[in-house]
């Protein structure tokens, strides 16, 4: 039996808090893809995570489909409820305000909520880890391969979205809204279908997020508000908007969750994420990598 | 904007005056008092709040906290130190307006989703505070042996005492709202729902009225819990979780958060829904809870105060 040394528990809560800050990044992303297009604060972003994670286990575990098929349909199935969102939440509200959106899109949250418990019902589902669940360790600190998964994926992300945003006409299309709706529609963009597939894509990120967290810290019907919560945490601290910012967010938050539940109190680990959220909401809420000429310019 | 004439008022206090004299009457409905008494003390919540979101177009998903601050005050101070009822209420609104103005002068100098989550970041982290720290609070079990209150030697001992001792706190707080929408706070609140530059461009302090509203909100609240608690003895945490928060909002966008009126009608519907007419439902009313709200804000986005004038509308077609 290997001694467990001071370095390698502060290296195993690193790990740790990067992991669980992969997720939070990978909702802060969300929030902003939808932020960018719509100036609208999604707080049903956590609702995607927990769906995410619930359809995974019906069809990997309940219908049995193999991980590689059982993955993209979760993702399809996730991305139709976000194109829902917005067309039964969102798009139907004649005179939107900041008021009446964020209200429209607590509804939703709590009525995806309330279905996920009607058909899944209050147990946590377990999922079984992508490749086995034998620990690798490095540097005293026991790493589960999932861990690698789940930042993997977060990469993965990142990478496909950079080359979305930058290299074709539609990832072009969506940022130009996010600049200037008016200008955009009257070269011809389609602001509607942009805010569409805002929803969509963030619906996407949001069932990644599930499906890769729940062999971790398994998933049940109610973990979507405080995911959301989190996830917005990291996209204020990142700076809201900016894509670099709500990475960087997220694993910040990941990690002083990890430390401070390890090393000050488990029993406010939830509370942490939140008080960086309000710390960072009264001091400088711009965010580290945002700025404040573009928050001015914002409806919002 | 409309005028709150004192007809309605006079009438509408005739009818809670004479409401428990008529639930003894009717076995069915008699003890329809005892959810009054609840659907009073969540009026004096939504009364606030419907100021907060009507007027100042700000919005608050952490009120379940300034709620339960007032209720832990006034049940730790009374239970452990043996203090006066009353006067623990008054330190209770001290601390919580307290709280709310350090969370709120920040949070409400900017724009309106940030002020959202951070009153929701700040309602979970009380919720935790009062499960985490059980020394205090009693944890999750909660604390129990609250007194009940009295006044000179008259002991609120029934239902029907509590009854009038919330409505009258009710009234109180509604014809002092009312009156404050019809002063200059009013005008100045609504021209900075109108528009925030305009009204800055005529010289009103614009983050000055929201601070006052927030905490006036944040006020009302607190009294709420202190009665809640002292009405039912006992408090636990889970009375003040987010979804609380959350059902403080469905009241207000189902009464309709223009009119104050929506604060009352929007309390009653959903009290009596959930204490008496959802029981068939169980767990699964909260599907129905998201129906209502997503369907009030598309469909009547004034809630149901502003139905009357839809119907104007239509007659005059």
């Amino acid at each position: 039996m290997e001694k467990i040394t001071l370095a390698g528990q502060l290296f195993q809560y690193l790990i740790t808090g990067l992991t669980v800050g992969s997720i939070y990044a990978m909702v802060a992303v969300g929030f902003n893809i939808i932020y960018n297009v719509t100036e609208i604060i999604n707080f049903a972003q956590g609702e995607f995570v927990m769906l995410g994670g619930l359809i995974m286990v019906f069809f990997h575990v309940t219908v049995g489909l193999p991980l590689i098929l059982a993955f993209p349909a979760t993702v399809i199935l996730v991305t139709l409820v976000g194109i829902l969102l917005d067309r039964l939440a969102i798009n139907p509200i004649r005179q939107p305000t900041v008021l009446t959106l964020i209200i429209a899109t607590i509804a939703a949250s709590i009525l995806l909520k309330g279905t996920a418990m009607f058909i899944w019902g209050k147990d946590p589902y377990d999922l079984s880890a992508f490749s086995g669940r034998s620990p690798i360790s490095v540097f005293g600190a026991v790493i589960q391969p999932q861990y690698l998964w789940v930042i993997g994926f977060l990469i993965v992300i990142v990478i496909i979205l950079s080359i979305f945003f930058n290299r074709t006409i539609i990832g072009k299309a969506m940022s130009a809204c996010a600049d200037n709706p008016d200008a955009a529609s009257l070269v011809g963009i389609n602001v509607k279908q942009m805010i569409l597939l805002s929803f969509a894509l963030s619906a996407a990120i949001g069932a990644v997020a599930g499906i890769t967290v729940t062999p971790i810290s398994l998933m049940e019907y109610d973990r979507g508000a405080m995911l959301a919560v989190k996830g917005f945490g990291a996209a204020v601290l990142g700076g809201l908007g900016s894509f670099p910012g709500a990475i960087l967010g997220g694993l910040i938050i990941g990690a002083i969750e990890s430390f401070g539940a390890g090393l000050i109190s488990s029993g406010y680990k939830d509370a942490f994420a939140l008080i960086v959220l309000l710390v960072v909401l009264f001091f400088k809420p711009s965010g580290i990598l945002g700025s404040i000429e573009i928050s001015r310019i914002k409806r919002f | 904007m409309i005028r709150i004439g004192k007809l309605p008022i006079a009438v509408f206090a005739l009818c809670i005056i004479i409401f428990p004299w008529l639930a003894r009457q009717i076995t069915a409905i008699s003890h329809y008092t005892d959810i009054m008494v609840f659907v009073g003390i969540y009026c004096l919540i939504t009364i606030g709040l419907s100021l907060l979101m009507g007027y100042a177009g700000q919005i608050s998903i952490g009120h379940a906290a300034f709620y339960g601050i007032g209720a832990y005050v006034s049940a730790i101070l009374t239970t452990r130190y043996g203090l006066n009822p009353w006067f623990c209420m008054f330190i209770a609104v001290l601390i919580t307006g307290g709280i709310a103005f350090l969370v709120g002068a920040p949070s409400l100098k900017l724009k309106g989703h940030y002020l959202a989550m951070a009153t929701l970041a700040f309602g979970v982290i009380v919720y935790i505070i009062f499960n985490e720290e059980a020394a205090w609070t009693g944890g999750p079990d909660g604390m129990s042996g609250i007194p009940g209150l009295s006044l000179f030697g008259f002991e609120f001992d029934s239902i029907e005492r509590y009854y009038y001792l919330v409505w009258g706190f009710v009234f109180s707080a509604f014809i002092f709202t009312v009156n404050l929408i019809q002063s200059g706070t009013g005008r100045a609140l609504r021209a900075i729902h109108a528009s925030e530059p305009a009204a800055n461009a005529m010289g009103v302090d614009i983050s000055r009225f929201k601070i006052l509203v927030f905490v006036y909100s944040a006020i009302l609240a607190s009294l709420a819990g202190s009665i809640y608690a002292h009405y039912l003895n006992f408090i636990n945490p889970s009375t003040f979780d987010l979804f609380f928060s959350i059902k403080l909002l469905i009241m207000i966008a189902l009464g309709g958060m223009y009119n104050i009126w929506g604060a009352i009608i929007g309390a009653g519907l959903i009290t009596f829904l959930s204490y008496e007419w959802l029981h068939y439902f169980k767990e699964f009313e909260v599907i129905v809870y998201g129906a209502i709200l997503l369907l009030v804000t598309i469909f009547l986005p004034k809630g149901l105060a502003g139905v009357p004038e839809i119907a104007k509308g239509w007659f005059r077609r």
